[in-house]
C-alpha cells in the first residue's frame, strides 16, 4: 500500500525539517521520496505531522506490572471501556491491561516503547505480555545491576567474561539493552538493607555501585550495543541525592564510546527528576535540578529522561525495592515486593501525587526545571517513568506545560500547586517554552537516537513509516497561551492518524486497525566462543543456586513472535 | 512401600520436563519413555509421578454426548464440538470455569471465546486462594521467588499448609534442605516452624511447632504483631499458646537474617478468611522494619497462579470476570462462580481442567445438574457425571507443550515428551474450535 500525506506541516528534527509544508510518502512500510500514481492521497493540509513517538523508558509489560494489576483492582476500574468492533475492552489507569496499553500509546501517536526493566528469570512473562500488547514495537531492557554473576565478574575485574555473559544473557532473555537499577542496592535488599551512594558496597559481595556501573558501561561499549547502558542511579527519591547523581554521571566520563554506534552518550540516566533533590530530609528538601542540568549542559557523555510527575494517583513500581519499602514507611499504603533469585528485586506501592502536597509539588517542579534548564533537547527525553511519576497517557498534558510558560505561572498563581514550587525551586523564574520542533525532539528524534534506532523517530527516506498526524494547525495556533493548554492536551491525546509501518492504525483518535507489536532485541555477533566458555564456567553455580533448569530458563523463540533482531557486530 | 526394581527397559529419556501437578512446578523431571508411554519418572514426588505415569486407566479418550436416556455415548469430534458450540452460542449467561491445569496458550483461546460471547470466566482461585487475593488487595503483597528462600532463608514458617503431603518437594527443592549460597549446610542452617492446629507431617519434622487452636489463627498472629510493636499481652494464653511462647517466637522471628512465611488454605479458609491473610501480610510488613521477611501463598494447581496472572495482564482482573456488558467486571460475590451458581444464573457451564463435581458445595452442584455442562478434561471425574458433552483434551507437560506459572510466578515452558492418544485433541485446539464454531452460528443468525 502506498500513501501520500499531503501538505502537512512537518517537524522532523533528525532531518532538520522545522515546520515546513511538505508531503510524506510511504511505500511498503517505509518512508520513500517517490510513490506511484496509485498511492492513496491523505489530505492533511496544514496539520501537525511528526514521526511516531518513541518512548525511552516506560513500565508496560512484565511481572511487577502484573502484581500491580492483581493487587489494585481499584486502579483497573478507572478507565474501563467496552469492546468495539476493532478493539477489546479497556481497563486500568496507571497499570492498564496489555491491550489497553497498546491502544493508548497508539492513540497518542506513539510507535515504539522501551520496557525498562526485565528480570531475566521472568523474561518469558514480559514477552508474553508484549504479545498481548498491540500496535507498538517494544524494546525490553534486561536487568544486570544486581545480578550475582555480574557482581562476581566485577569483583574479579574480569570484563571480558562479563561482556560474554551480557551478550549471552541478552540472547537468552531476548533483551535490547543493559539496564542497571540501584546497583548493589537491590542486592542489599535481599537482607532488607540498601546502599547509600555509589561507594557503599553490597553486603558480602564487597562490590560498589561505582564498580558495577563502570563495568557495565565498559562492557556496553565493548559489545557496541545500539543503546548505551541505561541506569537508575543509587539513592532514588532521597533528599540530597543530587550529589550521588552527579558522582554517578562523572564516574564513567573517561570511558571511550564504541566508534561504530550512532548515539552520542555512553550512559543514559533515567527518570532524573527522582534523583535531583537537595536538602537533608523532606522538611528542608529543595531542588537539585540546577547542578544536574549544568553538568549535562557541559558534558556530552550523558543523556537523560525526566520522569515528570503528573500530579495523579498512580502506582509506583521499580526494581529499586528498598526505596519502595521507604515509601511504605512514609505513606503506609499497601506495599508489594518481589525479589528475584540471583538477579534483582522489585517493589510496588500506590502513590498519590497531589498539587496540594508540598513534596509532590516539589517533584513536579523539579521535573519541569530539568526540561527547561537542560539546553539541548537532544539530551533530554519526555517520560513519566510510567507509571511511577504518572501514567504515560499524561504525556500530552506535560507537553502543554512545556509549551506554555503562562500556563505554568497560572498553575503557581492559582494555587493548583503548592507554594513550594516557587519557594524551593527556580521554576517561577524560568520562562523558556518548547516549540513544536523541541517537542518533536524530546518525544521522537532524541529517544530514537539515544536508543540507537536508525529507522525510527524520523521521516527521512528509508525510515519506518511510523507517522503521527495531529488535528492541529501549528501555523495558526498559539500553544504558549495558557488558555490553549487544554487544547494541546486534547489534540495530542487523539491523533488524527497514527501510521505504523505504513498501515493506518489510528484514525480520528480511534483505533482503526490492530497489528501485533514486535519484540526488538539485540543479537551480538562475534562473541560466540567466549559465550560458550562463560556458560560452561557458570553452569555449576547456575544449577546449584537457581531453582529452575537452564533449559527452561531461556526465552524460547515462540515467545517473541513477531520480532526484529538487531545484529550487533561486536568485533568492530 | 515395597521395593521396586529400577526401570531399565526404555527407549529414551526426556530430561528437564516440568511436573503438571502442584504449584511447585518442579522442572527437573526425567521421563523414561518406551513405545510413546512414560514408563518411569525420575526426581518427581509420588504425587507427580503417579499423575504422569498412571493416568491411563481413567483417561477420557473419545468425545461423548449424553443421550435422552441419560447415558454418555461416544461420538465423533464434529458432532461433539457442534453440540457444545450450539449450547454456548444459544446461552444467555454462559460460565467458563477451570483453566488451572491447562496452558496459558489455551487460556488465550478461552478468553477470546469469553469476550466474544460475553461470558463469565473464572478459575479455581474462586474456591481456594480467592481470599488471599482479596487480602493482597487490602494490604499488599511482599513476596519473592523460591530461590531467594533457598539461598538466603534461615527461618521458614509454614502455616495452614502441609507441604510434606501436598507439595512434597517444596522443602527438599526450595526451602529447607537445599544448600543455598548463604546457607551452605542446608537444613542445619535453617529453622523450620509450623503453625498448625494439627500435628501434620510437616509439623513432625519442624524445629518449632505452634499448635494454636482451630480458628485461632487471627488471634495468634495478632498477638505476635502486638509483641512486635512493644505491647504487653494481657492474657496468659492466647489462641491456646502460652504468652511466653509467643514472646519467644516473636524474638526469634525478629532476629533471623531472612525469614519466609508460606501459607495454605488452612489459613485462608478458617473462620476469619481473608482477615487471616491480611494480618499475616501485615506481620511480614512489620517484621521488615527489623529484618528481611517475605511470604508466599502455597498455590495448589500447577497453573492456578498462571490463570490469575494471565487474566490480569489481558483484562486487568485476576479471576471471576464477567464480560456480559462488553467490558470486564470483577465483583467478588457477584461475578464469582459459586455465587453465580447459587443464584442459578448460568444457563451453560463449561469446565476445563478442573473438577467442580468433586469440590463445589451442594447448592452450586444442584444447579449444575439442571443446566448443560460441557467438560474438557483428560480424566474421568465426578464432573464427567454432570457433563452433557465431554471433550477429551491432552496432558500439558507430557503430551502437549505449554506455558505455566509457578506459585512464585516464575514462568516455565513445559515441554512435550510423548504424543497424545490419537483420538484426543489439544485443549488449545478444542477451545479454538469452539470459538470458530460459535462464531459461525452467531454470524449465521445475524
Amino acid at each position: 500500500m502506498e500513501y501520500i500525506l499531503k501538505n502537512g506541516i512537518v517537524y522532523d528534527p533528525t532531518n532538520k525539517v522545522n515546520g515546513d509544508k511538505k508531503d510524506v510518502m510511504i511505500k511498503d512500510g517505509k518512508i520513500v521520496d517517490e510513490v506511484s500514481s496509485d498511492a492513496k492521497v491523505i489530505d492533511v493540509t496544514d496539520k501537525l505531522v511528526m514521526a511516531a513517538g518513541v518512548d525511552v523508558h516506560s513500565h508496560i509489560a512484565g511481572p511487577k506490572l502484573c502484581v500491580g494489576r492483581l493487587y489494585r483492582p481499584e486502579d483497573e476500574r478507572r478507565g474501563v471501556k467496552p469492546k468495539t468492533a476493532t478493539t477489546r475492552a479497556e481497563t486500568g489507569f496507571s497499570i492498564p491491561s496489555c491491550p489497553t496499553t497498546g491502544y493508548r500509546y497508539s492513540r497518542m501517536g506513539y510507535g515504539t516503547v522501551t520496557e525498562a526493566a526485565v528480570p531475566p528469570l521472568e523474561a518469558k512473562h514480559t514477552h508474553e505480555e508484549i504479545m498481548a500488547i498491540p500496535n507498538i514495537d517494544i524494546s525490553p531492557l534486561t536487568l544486570f545491576g544486581n545480578n550475582w554473576f555480574v557482581l562476581q565478574y566485577v569483583k574479579e575485574g574480569n570484563l571480558d567474561d562479563l561482556a560474554a555473559f551480557v551478550s549471552s544473557w541478552l540472547k537468552i532473555t531476548k533483551g535490547y539493552g543493559i539496564k542497571c537499577v540501584n546497583p548493589c542496592g537491590s542486592e542489599a535488599w535481599g537482607w532488607g538493607m540498601n546502599v547509600h551512594g555509589i561507594d557503599d558496597p553490597a553486603p558480602y559481595w564487597d562490590v560498589t555501585g561505582r564498580q558495577v556501573m563502570r563495568a557495565l558501561v565498559q562492557v556496553n561499549e565493548m559489545l557496541g550495543l545500539p543503546h548505551s547502558m541505561h541506569v537508575h542511579t543509587n539513592d532514588l527519591g532521597h533528599p540530597g541525592n543530587y550529589e550521588t547523581t552527579l558522582k554517578t554521571m562523572d564516574c564513567v566520563k573517561d570511558i571511550k564510546k564504541n566508534p561504530s554506534v550512532s548515539r552520542d552518550q555512553i550512559m543514559h540516566c533515567t527518570h532524573l527528576q527522582f534523583h535531583a533533590y537537595g536538602g537533608t530530609s523532606w522538611r528542608d528538601a529543595n531542588s537539585g535540578a540546577e547542578p544536574i542540568a549544568d553538568y549535562i549542559n557541559k558534558h556530552d557523555h550523558i543523556t537523560c529522561d525526566v520522569g515528570q510527575v503528573t500530579l495523579d494517583e498512580t502506582t509506583t513500581m521499580t526494581a529499586d525495592a528498598p526505596m519502595e519499602y521507604d515509601l511504605y514507611k512514609l505513606s503506609g499504603l499497601k506495599w508489594a515486593n518481589k525479589d528475584i533469585e540471583l538477579e534483582t528485586a522489585s517493589g510496588l506501592i500506590p502513590c498519590i501525587y497531589s498539587g496540594k502536597a508540598p513534596v509532590s509539588t516539589l517533584q513536579w517542579a523539579i521535573g519541569l526545571e530539568l526540561f527547561l534548564l537542560i539546553k539541548d533537547p537532544w539530551k533530554v527525553v519526555l517520560t513519566t517513568d510510567s507509571p511511577n511519576a504518572g501514567p504515560f497517557l499524561r504525556y500530552p498534558r506535560i507537553i502543554s506545560w512545556l509549551m506554555s510558560s503562562d500556563r505554568r505561572t497560572e498553575m503557581m498563581e492559582n494555587k493548583e500547586v503548592h507554594k513550594w514550587a516557587t519557594k524551593r525551586t527556580s521554576l517561577g523564574t524560568l520562562d523558556r517554552v518548547y516549540d513544536w520542533n523541541d517537542i518533536a525532539t524530546v518525544t521522537r528524534s532524541a529517544p530514537a537516537k539515544i536508543l540507537g534506532f536508525k529507522e525510527r523517530g524520523h521521516l527521512g527516506v528509508g525510515a519506518n513509516a511510523d507517522v503521527a498526524v495531529y488535528d492541529l494547525e501549528p501555523e495558526k495556533f498559539d500553544p504558549t497561551k495558557a488558555a490553549n493548554a487544554p487544547v494541546v492536551e486534547d489534540v495530542l491525546s487523539r491523533a488524527l492518524y497514527t501510521i505504523k509501518d505504513g498501515q493506518i492504525v489510528v484514525k480520528d483518535g480511534k483505533i482503526a486497525k490492530v497489528v501485533p507489536s514486535r519484540h526488538l532485541w539485540s543479537n551480538v555477533q562475534g562473541f560466540e566462543k567466549q559465550e560458550k566458555k562463560v556458560l560452561n564456567d557458570i553452569m555449576p553455580m547456575f544449577n546449584k543456586y537457581y531453582t529452575i533448569k537452564f533449559e527452561n530458563y531461556k526465552v524460547h523463540d515462540h515467545y517473541i513472535e513477531p520480532s526484529i533482531e538487531y545484529k550487533v557486530n561486536a568485533s568492530k | 512401600m515395597a521395593y521396586e526394581e529400577p526401570v531399565t527397559d526404555y527407549d529414551k529419556i526426556v530430561e528437564n520436563c516440568t511436573c503438571a501437578f502442584c504449584g511447585s512446578n518442579c522442572d527437573d523431571l526425567d521421563y523414561l519413555v518406551k513405545d510413546n508411554r512414560v514408563v518411569a519418572v525420575r526426581h518427581a514426588c509420588r504425587l507427580g509421578a503417579s499423575k504422569i505415569m498412571e493416568d491411563e486407566d481413567q483417561r477420557l479418550i473419545v468425545p461423548m454426548i449424553r443421550d435422552e436416556t441419560g447415558e454418555l455415548v461416544e461420538t465423533d469430534w464434529d458432532t461433539a464440538l457442534d453440540k457444545a458450540a450450539e449450547l454456548i452460542a444459544n446461552a444467555v449467561r454462559p460460565l467458563f470455569y477451570g483453566w488451572s491445569e491447562t496452558s496459558i496458550e489455551c487460556m488465550k483461546k478461552g478468553l477470546k471465546l469469553t469476550e466474544y460471547v460475553g461470558a463469565v470466566i473464572d478459575n479455581q482461585a474462586t474456591i481456594c486462594h480467592g481470599p488471599t487475593v482479596q487480602a493482597v488487595q487490602n494490604v499488599g503483597y511482599p513476596l519473592m521467588t523460591l530461590g531467594e528462600v533457598k539461598n538466603r532463608a534461615d527461618m521458614v514458617v509454614y502455616s495452614g499448609s502441609n507441604p510434606m503431603n501436598a507439595h512434597p518437594r517444596h522443602l527438599s527443592r526450595y526451602t529447607m534442605f537445599p544448600r543455598g549460597w548463604f546457607r551452605p549446610r542446608g537444613r542445619y542452617d535453617r529453622t523450620l516452624v509450623t503453625w498448625d492446629p494439627k500435628f501434620s507431617d510437616t509439623a513432625k519434622m519442624s524445629d518449632i511447632w505452634v499448635p494454636f487452636e482451630e480458628n485461632g489463627d487471627y488471634e495468634f498472629v495478632n498477638a505476635i504483631r502486638a509483641v512486635l510493636k512493644g505491647k504487653e499481652l494481657k492474657k496468659d494464653v492466647i489462641a491456646g499458646i502460652p504468652k511466653e511462647d509467643i514472646i519467644e517466637l516473636t524474638e526469634a522471628m525478629k532476629n533471623v537474617e531472612f525469614g519466609a512465611l508460606f501459607f495454605g488454605l488452612g489459613l485462608t479458609h478458617t473462620l476469619s478468611k481473608q482477615r487471616n491473610i491480611d494480618i499475616a501480610i501485615q506481620l511480614v510488613q512489620d517484621l521488615n522494619a527489623y529484618t528481611k521477611w517475605v511470604l508466599l501463598p502455597m498455590r495448589g494447581h500447577f497453573n492456578v497462579n498462571g490463570f490469575n496472572i494471565f487474566l490480569s495482564y489481558e483484562m486487568g482482573f485476576p479471576y471471576g470476570v464477567d464480560f456480559c456488558r462488553g467490558y470486564p467486571r470483577y465483583m467478588i460475590g457477584e461475578t464469582t462462580t459459586i455465587d453465580l451458581l447459587n443464584r442459578r444464573e448460568p444457563d451453560v457451564f463449561m469446565v476445563i481442567a478442573a473438577d467442580p463435581g468433586a469440590h463445589f458445595p451442594g447448592g452450586a452442584l444442584a444447579h449444575l445438574t439442571n443446566i448443560p455442562v460441557i467438560q474438557i478434561d483428560i480424566h474421568w471425574g465426578p464432573s464427567t457425571e454432570l457433563a452433557d458433552v465431554v471433550l477429551p483434551g491432552t496432558f500439558i507437560g507430557v503430551e502437549t507443550a505449554g506455558t505455566s506459572y509457578r506459585m512464585d510466578s516464575v514462568p516455565i515452558h513445559m515441554k512435550k515428551a510423548i504424543d497424545p492418544p490419537e483420538t484426543c485433541r489439544e485443549d488449545e485446539w478444542i477451545v479454538n474450535e469452539l470459538y470458530e464454531r460459535v462464531k459461525k452460528i452467531k454470524e449465521a443468525s445475524k
